[in-house]
This record gives structure tokens, sequence and C-alpha cells, in this order.
């Protein structure tokens, strides 16, 4: 049964010519954003090694670069960022207070399990 | 995207009807399956960290594993993993352009940029069966176990080989034959079995000691002067084990190798160069974390350990047993987290394919709108997002 007291959303992201054109500047910049990205990524990779002094500085770098890459993936790209701020806060906040928790865990036990087995052997 | 956020006061926004998202329920629920998956994904990237972290400086580094182009061979650290993140990236744009066109109602817009999401999309996953093809196959050299019980892995460029000599028959080849096809393959089961030599005298060497050991072996009470034999014996096994020690210590110059149908063969390669030797597991001389080993040394320890008559003391490639690249983990997590996502970009251009065909049949202009376009575009961007970070954790780090 076709029920017709229910609001249809769908139509609300509906947009003019006019917006899509600022709509696609913005998909383009963001596309060149996340090539240079990727390309510095790569760049750094090949030219500082892991037995470099540099390296923790590089990884962090790394890190850092990877979440400005996820955070302009997530909220242009899929639109999170046009979403209402609740909306928003049950997607993200659930998950990033499990996830910083299960890394704090498991890095820390890994780093001991770690220590643990260059002392004893395998 | 324009009016969004509509305003509502707190009763009409919880008394039902309305949704206090402003979406619609097949959207939010779309992200709360990709939530849902997400946490799958940083699971196994945890579970991933959580293991390096534990095997320290033992773990492979991701440029010296990923090294190579097709068409141009090794040297080129990353560069191939950075077109695929370029192709699921260039992809995930051509997708949101898609999504884009649907808000516009534009129907020609919307097949057009879901084909090329599409096309990204197999473009991804053959890069992605190329990179698995040349990761199970593994490198020239493979790992080696060096007599120390240590293991190294080998960088360098491998020197062609020419053409194996027989110089004995076997059940197959003649003496004086000269093979010059398929060699890297026999060359490599050959050193995996212990089957390649650094000559004939070796062979013949041991083949004595066995013969030597058997008769040793042999129930010898009662026979008459058995204990004199005995000792016989002994003297001769460890004048053969000298002899064995004299030739194994001079510098390996070419080996021969034992073929599949025991014929014996002396194998014409030309000269490795640039032969480099990381440890991945330490031994009682060399240590993980270590200086890496280079020039003749390398090339002395190498064909040295290669050519000593022992089978498995060098591994090729990578299955879920053993892996030239270091632990044996590291080549189930490779499996699994590249395996997975590259199962959810199958599955993605699956979805993207049916959307697409009920766009060209209009289903969704009927409807009003495109919402179909842009549900199966997060999904089809959470799979470049999750590639983001495998990119990272996997490759760059």
């Amino acid at each position: 049964m076709l029920r017709d007291d229910l609001i249809e959303y769908s139509l609300n992201t509906h947009h003019s010519e006019d917006q899509g054109k600022k709509i696609r500047k913005k998909i383009f910049f963001v596309t060149l954003l996340l090539t240079v990205i990727t390309a510095v990524e790569v760049l750094l990779g090949a030219f500082i090694h892991q037995n470099s002094s540099l390296w923790p500085f590089v990884k962090w770098t790394f890190i850092i670069l990877t979440l400005f890459k996820a955070g302009y993936i997530v909220m242009i790209f899929m639109h999170l960022g046009d979403e209402k701020k609740w909306m928003r806060n049950v997607i993200l906040i659930p998950y990033f207070i499990f996830v910083l928790y299960l890394i704090f865990i498991a890095l820390c036990e890994a780093l001991k399990v770690g220590g643990a087995l260059a002392l004893y052997g395998n | 995207m324009a009016e969004h956020a509509v305003i509502l006061d707190s009763k009409t926004l919880w008394g039902g009807k309305e949704s206090p998202f402003s979406t619609s329920y097949g959207k939010l629920m779309m992200w709360f399956f990709l939530v849902s998956d997400a946490l799958t994904f940083t699971g196994l990237l945890i579970a991933y960290g959580y293991t390096r972290h534990t095997a320290q400086s033992a773990w492979p580094i991701g440029e010296e594993t990923f090294n190579s182009m097709p068409f141009l061979g090794h040297g080129y650290p990353l560069l191939y993993v950075a077109l695929m993140t370029f192709i699921l990236i260039v992809s995930s744009v051509t997708m949101v352009l898609a999504v884009e066109a649907g808000h516009r109602m534009d129907k020609k817009g919307v097949i057009k940029w879901m084909i090329a999401t599409i096309i990204g999309g197999f473009f991804f996953l053959g890069s992605q069966a190329w990179e698995w093809s040349h990761f199970i196959h593994g490198s020239e050299f493979g790992k080696i176990e060096l007599a120390d019980g240590s293991q190294a892995i080998v960088k360098g460029h491998f020197g062609e080989i020419e053409s194996f000599e027989v110089i004995k028959a076997g059940g197959h080849h003649k003496n004086g034959d000269v093979i010059k096809t398929d060699l890297l393959h026999q060359f490599q089961h050959a050193a995996e079995k212990g089957s390649i030599y650094r000559s004939e005298s070796v062979i013949n060497n041991l083949n004595d000691q066995k013969k030597t050991i058997a008769q040793l072996n042999m129930d010898t009470t009662g026979v008459k002067g058995a204990a004199a034999n005995i000792i016989a014996l002994n003297n001769k096994l460890s004048l053969l084990k000298k002899q064995f020690n004299e030739i194994q210590s001079k510098p390996y110059t070419r080996g021969v190798i034992v073929l599949h149908d025991g014929s014996i063969a002396k194998i014409n390669k030309k000269a490795d160069e640039h032969l480099m030797l990381i440890t991945k597991k330490s031994g009682s001389k060399f240590k993980v974390g270590g200086e890496p080993i280079e020039g003749k040394k390398a090339t002395e320890l190498y064909y040295g350990s290669l050519s000593d008559g022992y089978a498995n003391k060098v591994v090729y490639g990578a299955n879920l047993k053993q892996n030239e690249y270091g632990p044996q983990q590291y080549g189930q997590f490779f499996f699994f987290i590249t395996g997975f996502h590259g199962f959810h970009v199958f599955s993605g251009v699956i979805i993207n394919i049916i959307i697409c065909i009920g766009v060209v049949l209009g289903t969704y202009h009927k409807r009003g709108h495109y919402e179909m376009v842009e549900k199966t575009g997060l999904y089809w961007h959470f799979v470049d997002l999750v590639w983001v970070f495998v990119f990272t954790f996997f490759y760059l780090i």
C-alpha cells in the first residue's frame, strides 16, 4: 500500500544547472588535491627510507595526509558534510570512540608482546 | 544539497512521520551498513598493526617488496600501487559526477559517468590481479636461509641464465645436450629441492658419504672383523666430509644442476649485479636490523647456501604457509586485507552495473529522483576510502 503521509526526502538533494557548475568545480578541486597528496606520499616514500632519521616525521606525515584524504572523501564525495549535524555525529562519534580505543589497546599490547619476544626469543 | 537542513520544531521532529535527520530510510541504512563495514576493515588493519608491532624490524618494508612495474621490471618503489590508488580515486570522481548529474535529472550524464566508473573499477581489479600474481610468483632470488640459521631477503639484478649444458646423461637428456628453454623455472625448482651444487665432484662426494653411512648403519654384529671395518668406514666418512668442506670453502664460480630426469648439467649464467642481503630472521651470526650484506660476500653467502645440497633453503614468492618477503603472517595479511578489499571492489562493480542498467531503463527517472545512484555511490566511495587506508598502512608505512 502506498502511503501519502511520508515525506520524500530524496527530492531535497535536487539542484539547478548553475548550482551544479559550482559543485563540479568543487569536485575537480578535491580530485586535484587527492592526486597531489598521493603523489607527495609516493615521492616521500621513494626518497626517505625507513632507516633514515627523518622516518618518524615522514611516518606521521603519511598518517595525517591519509586522514586528510579520508576527510575529503567522506565530507565531499560522500556528502556527509551536507547532512544534518546530528546525522554526522551519529555516524562518526561511535565509530571514533571504538576505533581510537582499539588502536590504543592493540598497539600497547603489541609493543609489550614484541618486547617479550625480543627478550626471550620466539 | 540546497535545502538539506529544513528546520523543524521538536514536536514534529520526534512525533513520527518526519525523520530527525531529514534523510530517506534507504540512505541512512546504507550509512549504518558502511559504519559496520568500516569497523570490519578497521579491525583487520589494527590486527595487522598488532602483528607488525610484535614482529618489529623483521617485518617487510613496502618499498622493498612492491617495486615492480608491468613491462618495466624492478626499481620503481610503490609506483604501481600509487597508480592503482590514482585509478580508484578517478573512478570515485566519476561516481560523484554521476551522482551530481542525477541531482539535475540528467539521465545521459548519469549513464556516461556510471559507465566510466565501471571501467575504472575493472581497471583496478585488473591491476590487483597483476599485483597478486606478482606477489605469488615472487622474485628471481627468493628468500635464502644462510648457514648460521638466519634468513635474508635478496635485492639486486639477477644475471640471466643462458643455458644448461648436460655433462651426465639422465633419463631424458643426453650427454652434451644444451637446454635453452624454461631455465629460470627449472633453476628455482632445483634450488628449492636442494639440487644445485658447486661442482660434479660435490655430488660424487655426497653420494659416497651416503653410501658410507648406509654401510655403517648395516647390522654388522657377528661379522668377523666388524670393529675394524667400522673404524675404517668412519675414517672414510670424515675424510669425505673434510673434502666436502674444502670444496665448499672455495669461491663459488658456476654450479651444476641436477635436472628432473636425473641428468647433471653445468649452469651458464651471467653474474648478478648489486646483490644485497637484508636479514629478516636472526641467526647466530646475522641479526635482524643489522647492516645489509653487499658485494662479493653477499654472492658467496647466497650461492653458498643455495648450492649446499639441502632442500628448503630458499623460498620463492608467497603462499599461505610461507613467503619470501618476511614472516608468515605478512603473506596472510596481504592476501586477506587486499583480497577482502578487492572483493568489495568486485561487488561494487557488479552493483554499479545493476544500477546502471536501471538508469538506462529509466527506472529512477520515473521515480523523480536518482537516489539509488547516490546510495551505490556511497558504497563505491567507501571502497575508495578503505583503499586510502590500506595504501598508507600496508604499503607506505
